[in-house]
C-alpha cells in the first residue's frame, strides 16, 4: 500500500511511467538488512537511512530517464529494476546471492520494551500509521507549487517548461520522493520478514504496484490506497474458487479496466472544482 | 510624442542571423530583427514560413544552429538557456495548437502559469510556513484578477478541458500573462475565432500592451494584424523578405509575390 502511494508520485501526478519500481523498494529492504547486520543499527533509524538511499537511488535512475519519454522510459525503467535484482543475485559477498541475508532485527519500541516479533499484528498498526502520515503529507505536497509543477508535467510537458517548470528538477523530486516512500516500504519489509533475498523483488511486484495505482485512479491518493486493498484481498476472497481463482482475479482486473478506465475514484479527483461548485450553488440560497 | 518615441527606442528583443535546419530542411535562413518595447509586432508569412519555428527558438524550445537572441538589456544570449529560464527572464507565449492543462482547473493553469514567480520547494510544500501560505493566498488573489481581466473568472473552478474554445484561446493567454512577462509571443491567437471573438482579441491584445507587455504576433488573418501592428515583418522560406509598417508592407512587391505568386511577363 505504502509502494502505491509512492508510486502515484512518480506514475499519476508527474505522469511518468515507471516499470522497475521494485528496484527501490529493494534498496530501501537492503538497506536496512545491510546496515543492520553489519552495523547493528536499530529500525528507526534505519528506516530514515533506507528511505534516504532509496531516494538517492530513485534520482540517480531518473537521471538517464531526463531526457526520454513515453515507451522508451518505461524500457529504461523496465531494465534498471532488472539490474537491480540481477545485480543483487550476483554479488554474493555483499547481498548473498540468491539465498539473501539472513537475521535482520525485527522492530521494537524501546521505551515501552517491546518487541515486535514476528506476528503480523504490530507491524499491521505500524504500516496503518505510516500509510495515513504518509497519504496526509502527499496530500500537501499535491496542492502545493510542487504538485501543480507534477501535474502540469504529466498534462503537457512543453507547456510546462514554458510555463517555466524546471522540467528536470520536477522529475527528479517525483523519483526522489517515490524511492523515499518505497525505501521506507523496504525497510518495513525486511524487518519484518528478518530476511530479505532478490525473489522478493521481481518485476512482478513492479507491475502489481502499477496496477494498484491504476485500479485506484491515476493521481488519486485514496484511489491508490483502495487500489492496493482491493489487489491485495481480490486474491483471499476469491480463495474459495480453488483452482480458478487467478483467473477470476484476471477477468475482474480486465472488466474493471473495461468499465472504468480511469479507475475506481476517478482520474484526479478534484478539491479545487468541487470547492467551486460548492461556492456556486451555496451562492443563491445566501442572497 | 517625445516620450512614446523613447519608448520604442529601448530594444527588448534582438534576433541575429538566426538559422536553423530540419534535416535538409532550412527553416530559418539568417532571420535578423529587433523589437521594440512596449511595440505590438506581427509576423505573417505563407504556411511552413518559419514563423512557429522562429518562437520555438526565441522560447529555448529549439537551439538554432547559428546566430544569436538577445533579450532586455542583458548580454546572454538566450540560446543557451532553458526553456525554463527564459520564462524566468520574462518571456511567454502561447501555443497554436492549444496546450492548456486539461484535467486542471482554469485557476489551476493560471497558478501554473506564475511558477516562475513563487518559490516553494519539497519542504515548504511539505511544512507550509506562513510565507509559503501568504504566497499562495497571493497568487490566487492574482490568478482571480487574472482571470477577471480576461472576463473568466466565472469559470474559475472549471476544468480547462470543459471551457469553451474561445475561452480556451483566452485562458491560454491569461496563462502565459501570469508570469508577469515583459515580452509576450501569441502563435496565431485568433484561429478559429468568429468575428466577435476576433474583435474582443484586438481589444484584448490592446489592453495588454497598455499594461506594459510588448507583443509579437504570429497571424495569419489580416484583419487582426493590419490595425494593431506597429511593425509587420514577413518570413518566406525562412527568410524576411520584409518588414515595415502595415501600408509598407500592402504595398510592398515581394510580399504580394509570396502571398500570391509572380506575375508573368510577355515578351
Amino acid at each position: 500500500m505504502l509502494l502505491a502511494l509512492g508510486l502515484n508520485v512518480i506514475v499519476g501526478f508527474a505522469g511518468i511511467l515507471n516499470l522497475g519500481y521494485a528496484a527501490l523498494f529493494a534498496i530501501g529492504a537492503y538497506t536496512y538488512a545491510l546496515v543492520n547486520i553489519h552495523l547493528h543499527i536499530p529500525f528507526w533509524i534505519g528506516l530514515c537511512v533506507s528511505a534516504s538511499s532509496a531516494a538517492l537511488f530513485g534520482m540517480l535512475l531518473a537521471c538517464p530517464a531526463l531526457r526520454l519519454s513515453g515507451d522508451y522510459l518505461a524500457i529504461v525503467t523496465l531494465g534498471a529494476g532488472e539490474i537491480v535484482r540481477i545485480v543483487l543475485n550476483n554479488t554474493d559477498r555483499i547481498s548473498g546471492g540468491p539465498n539473501g541475508l539472513l537475521g535482520i532485527e525485527h522492530p521494537g519500541l524501546w521505551f515501552f520494551h517491546y518487541d515486535f516479533g514476528v506476528q503480523s499484528e504490530p507491524y499491521y498498526f505500524l504500516i496503518a500509521c505510516l500509510v495515513i502520515v504518509t497519504a496526509f503529507l502527499l496530500r500537501r505536497l499535491e496542492s502545493s507549487r510542487l504538485g501543480r509543477a507534477w501535474i502540469a508535467l504529466r498534462e503537457d510537458e512543453l507547456a510546462a517548461s514554458c510555463m517555466g517548470v524546471n522540467l528536470p528538477w520536477a522529475k527528479l523530486s517525483a523519483f526522489g520522493i517515490g524511492g523515499f516512500i518505497a525505501g521506507i516500504a523496504g525497510c518495513v519489509f525486511a524487518a519484518k520478514q528478518g530476511t530479505v533475498s532478490p525473489d522478493s523483488f521481481d518485476f512482478v511486484v513492479s507491475v502489481m504496484v502499477l496496477a494498484m495505482v491504476v485500479l485506484g485512479g491515476l493521481g488519486n491518493i485514496l484511489g491508490a490506497i483502495l487500489g492496493a486493498f482491493l489487489l491485495s484481498l481480490l486474491p483471499e476472497i476469491l480463495r474459495g474458487f480453488d483452482i480458478y481463482r487467478m483467473l477470476l482475479f484476471g477477468i475482474a482486473m480486465i472488466a474493471m479496466m473495461l468499465f472504468r478506465p480511469q479507475g475506481i475514484l476517478g482520474e484526479f479527483h478534484h478539491r479545487e472544482e468541487f470547492k467551486g461548485r460548492r461556492k456556486k450553488l451555496a451562492g443563491p440560497n445566501a442572497k | 510624442m517625445q516620450s512614446k518615441k523613447q519608448l520604442s527606442d529601448f530594444t527588448i528583443l534582438k534576433v541575429e542571423n538566426i538559422t536553423q535546419h530540419f534535416g535538409g530542411v532550412t527553416a530559418l535562413d539568417g532571420v535578423t530583427f529587433s523589437v521594440g518595447h512596449g511595440e505590438i509586432v506581427s509576423l505573417i508569412g505563407p504556411n511552413g514560413a518559419g514563423k512557429t519555428t522562429l518562437f520555438n527558438c526565441i522560447t529555448g524550445l529549439y537551439v538554432p544552429r547559428a546566430g544569436s537572441i538577445y533579450f532586455g538589456d542583458s548580454e546572454t544570449n538566450l540560446n543557451r538557456l532553458y526553456p525554463y529560464q527564459i520564462t524566468a527572464k520574462g518571456i511567454a507565449r502561447t501555443f497554436q495548437t492549444i496546450r492548456l492543462f486539461k484535467h486542471m482547473t482554469a485557476l489551476e493553469n493560471i497558478m501554473v502559469g506564475a511558477h516562475t514567480k513563487t518559490r516553494g520547494g519539497i519542504l515548504a510544500g511539505l511544512f507550509r510556513p506562513r510565507w509559503v501560505m501568504l504566497e499562495e493566498k497571493k497568487l490566487r488573489l492574482q490568478a482571480n484578477r487574472l482571470l477577471t481581466f480576461f472576463g473568466i473568472s466565472s469559470k474559475a473552478h472549471e476544468l480547462a478541458k470543459n471551457l469553451s474554445y474561445g475561452y480556451q484561446r483566452k485562458l491560454e493567454i491569461a496563462r502565459a500573462l501570469a508570469s508577469d512577462p515583459k515580452l509576450l509571443l501569441l502563435d496565431e491567437p485568433a484561429a478559429g475565432m468568429n468575428p466577435k471573438e476576433k474583435d474582443e482579441l484586438l481589444e484584448l491584445i490592446r489592453a495588454i500592451r497598455n499594461r506594459g507587455v510588448t507583443v509579437l504576433l504570429i497571424e495569419h488573418d489580416m484583419k487582426v494584424v493590419m490595425p494593431i501592428s506597429d511593425k509587420i515583418i514577413v518570413l518566406d522560406y525562412g527568410k524576411k523578405i520584409a518588414e515595415g509598417s502595415a501600408r509598407e508592407i500592402q504595398d510592398n512587391p515581394r510580399v504580394i509575390e509570396a502571398y500570391l505568386g509572380k506575375a508573368v511577363h510577355r515578351p
